[in-house]
């Protein structure tokens, strides 16, 4: 199933930009995007300044996570455990037994995948107050696999006692780490890092735990998105409005606990079609939480799914690759143009 | 001050038999348990409570105490014998060991159970935990130390030597770690499943102040604690190697053929009690 990077591409040899393979990316942003630079670390540092029990550790990844904006400023109160993803999570455990609030990072694929039984035994068992916060999450690295975190969300809403939150830009990470915080009790939140875009300013918004938030009105379609794809639905929003097409985005930065109350709601209303967008395998995530939420409670929309197929996907350009496997805005427009012909 | 303040002229071998007698109480009720480990590490465990640590049986959540991690949750039946014996769970519930509802499930979970710090089960946590709490006790300033206890067969996993390299990175000399050589896990002899000797040098390799006792000789377990605490302030963390014998205490169950899990036909509880009772110590 795997896609055959040694077909020569489409269009190879044409006089095209070449695009390089993004790798461990400093920005998500797109060209003339507005952003906020580190906004976790300098939110991390906001609260660490009013709450002695903030500590921050990571695994050799402090630099691509923005933790190092918190090591510099708290150099007491940051541990490197190296290149040791079982040794961090465990070791936050014993911390937080100890009154502290570990403020851990690493990439979402060691987090999700290699840590997992540490992470479900040592926090989520024991019920202990670490916060998880990890970057490069579904398809945001042109690495490959070993890089895309695109079944993280599964995992984590799999797990008792397990918060998780998928924020969409700046503003979502930087109101999400005190909310963290304030919450007694493991969290895991996807993370942006470096020039972060800034998108929900725009919309009157504010990060809530737990609250899903109607961003804007329409008629004709229902996007629930998580994460980037509420940046991408939203630009799919303005650029429909050229064919008169009426859309709404619901925005879901929380997936466990689901904002229930709110996406049924917002999906009961007749003849709007409902899409679940979401960066991350469809098995398992936002769509098939929507989907299960909307059948249990006797709620039938037309309902489609927006997120990654289920398979090992291709390393290249990011451009590229969200435009391959259906995640890039033109091809959310274009999927809801097919959808309501 | 340590437990010495409940029952104060009571030995050492007296503890340690204790403790195995509610153990095999206790292995009775269920008709199973890691009873054969629950024998060879009653020593240790007899030592560590009523020699090396400090803690408040009333309170077992106290700050100023000693953290105890079990990290072979399997062990559970040992530590709940010692918890007993410790006064930390009243006695009349080992009765309940292994039922609906106990306080007291086969394997140890920390919310189960007062004086379990830990869940275990998943073998090779508990190292890791034990850094984070040496580090949180230091940036308390508590002078507390963590206990962990662990299994030979831990020594496979990956994660017991990252905790190993950091725990020496760290300098928590506030750690002090009983590995129970027994030499026998899931599948048979654990040096034969995989090699991890010479252990002794492998340890001082990573770091830390390492000794070699027979675990069940209670005046060199004592010494190995007391040696271990004085370690605070050198900057290493402690290990203590303790070579322990399975069954130990019921002659016919040290007798038995070696396994990881040891059966014990339903009369035979009894017969262990009878002859354990045989060599009770004054």
């Amino acid at each position: 199933m795997t896609p055959a990077p040694h077909k020569a591409p489409a269009g190879a040899g044409a006089a095209k930009p070449r695009l390089t393979t993004s790798a461990m990316i400093a920005s998500i942003a797109s060209e003339g995007q507005r952003t906020k630079p580190a906004p976790f670390g300098h939110a991390l540092n906001a609260l660490a300044s009013e709450d002695a029990r903030i500590v921050g550790m990571t695994a050799d990844l402090g630099k691509y996570t923005d933790l190092h904006i918190f090591a510099q400023a708290y150099p007491d109160r940051f541990y490197q455990m190296g290149m040791a993803e079982q040794l961090l999570f465990g070791a936050a455990s014993g911390l937080a037994s100890e009154g502290f609030t570990p403020f851990c990072t690493t990439y979402a694929v060691f987090a999700s995948r290699r840590a997992y039984d540490f992470i479900h035994q040592t926090i989520a068992e024991e019920d202990r107050n670490v916060k998880i916060a990890c970057a490069l999450p579904g398809l945001t690295s042109g690495y490959g696999p070993s890089h895309q975190a695109t079944e993280d969300l599964a995992l984590f809403r799999a797990m008792p006692n397990m918060v998780v939150i998928d924020p969409c830009d700046a503003l979502d990470i930087e109101q999400a780490v005190p909310a963290m915080a304030a919450h007694q009790g493991p969290v895991y939140m996807r993370l942006l890092r470096g020039q972060v875009p800034l998108v929900l300013d725009e919309y009157g918004y504010s990060f809530e735990l737990g609250k899903a938030k109607m961003l804007r009105d329409g008629y004709e379609v229902l996007f629930v998105s998580s994460g980037i794809m509420t940046m991408r639905a939203l630009e799919a929003a303005k650029a429909l409005e050229a064919d008169r097409i009426d859309v709404g985005v619901l925005h879901v930065p929380t997936i466990k606990p689901l904002d229930t109350e709110t996406i049924l709601a917002a999906c009961s209303r007749p003849g709007r079609l409902v899409i679940v967008a979401e960066n991350h395998t469809v098995n398992g995530g936002l769509g098939e939480a929507v989907a299960g939420l909307l059948m249990r409670e006797g709620v039938h929309p037309a309902f489609r799914m927006i997120g990654l197929p289920d398979e090992f996907l291709a390393a290249g350009a990011l451009p590229t690759l969200h435009d391959r496997y259906g995640i890039s805005t033109d091809a959310l427009c274009a999927k809801v143009r097919q959808w309501l012909k | 001050m340590s437990t010495a303040s409940i029952g104060h002229n009571i030995s050492l071998e007296r503890r340690a038999w204790n403790i195995r007698r509610h153990a095999l109480l206790m292995g009775e009720v269920q008709g199973q348990g890691y009873i054969a480990q629950a024998l060879d590490i009653a020593d240790v465990l007899a030592t560590a409570y009523f020699h090396a640590m400090t803690f408040r049986p009333d309170e077992p959540n106290w700050e100023g105490r000693d953290r105890f991690l079990l990290s072979n949750g399997h062990y559970a039946i040992a530590l709940y014998a010692a918890l007993i014996e410790a006064g930390i769970v009243p006695e009349e519930e080992l009765e309940t060991y292994g039922s609906d509802h106990s306080r007291l499930p086969m394997s140890g979970m920390a919310s189960y159970t007062p004086g379990m710090e830990m869940s275990g089960g998943s073998l090779g946590l508990g190292l890791s935990i034990a850094v984070g709490k040496g580090l949180g006790l230091k940036r308390k300033g508590s002078d507390s130390r963590v206990y962990t206890l662990f299994s030979d067969g831990e020594l496979d996993e990956g994660s017991v030597w990252e905790a190993i390299m950091s725990a020496a990175h760290f300098k928590l000399d506030n750690l002090i770690a009983v590995v129970d050589v027994n030499n026998q896990q899931a599948d048979g002899p654990s040096t034969s499943v995989m090699a991890f000797e010479p252990l002794t040098d492998k340890l001082e390799a990573f770091g830390w102040f390492v000794q070699r006792v027979d675990g069940n000789d209670l005046a060199a377990v004592r010494d190995a604690f007391d040696a271990a605490k004085a370690q605070m302030g050198t900057g290493k963390p402690s290990m203590i190697i303790a070579d322990t014998l399975m069954g130990k205490g019921v002659p016919f169950l040290e007798a038995r053929e070696k396994n990881h899990f040891i059966r014990v036909e339903a009369h035979e509880w009894q017969l262990a009690l009878s002859a354990l009772d045989e060599r009770k110590p004054s």
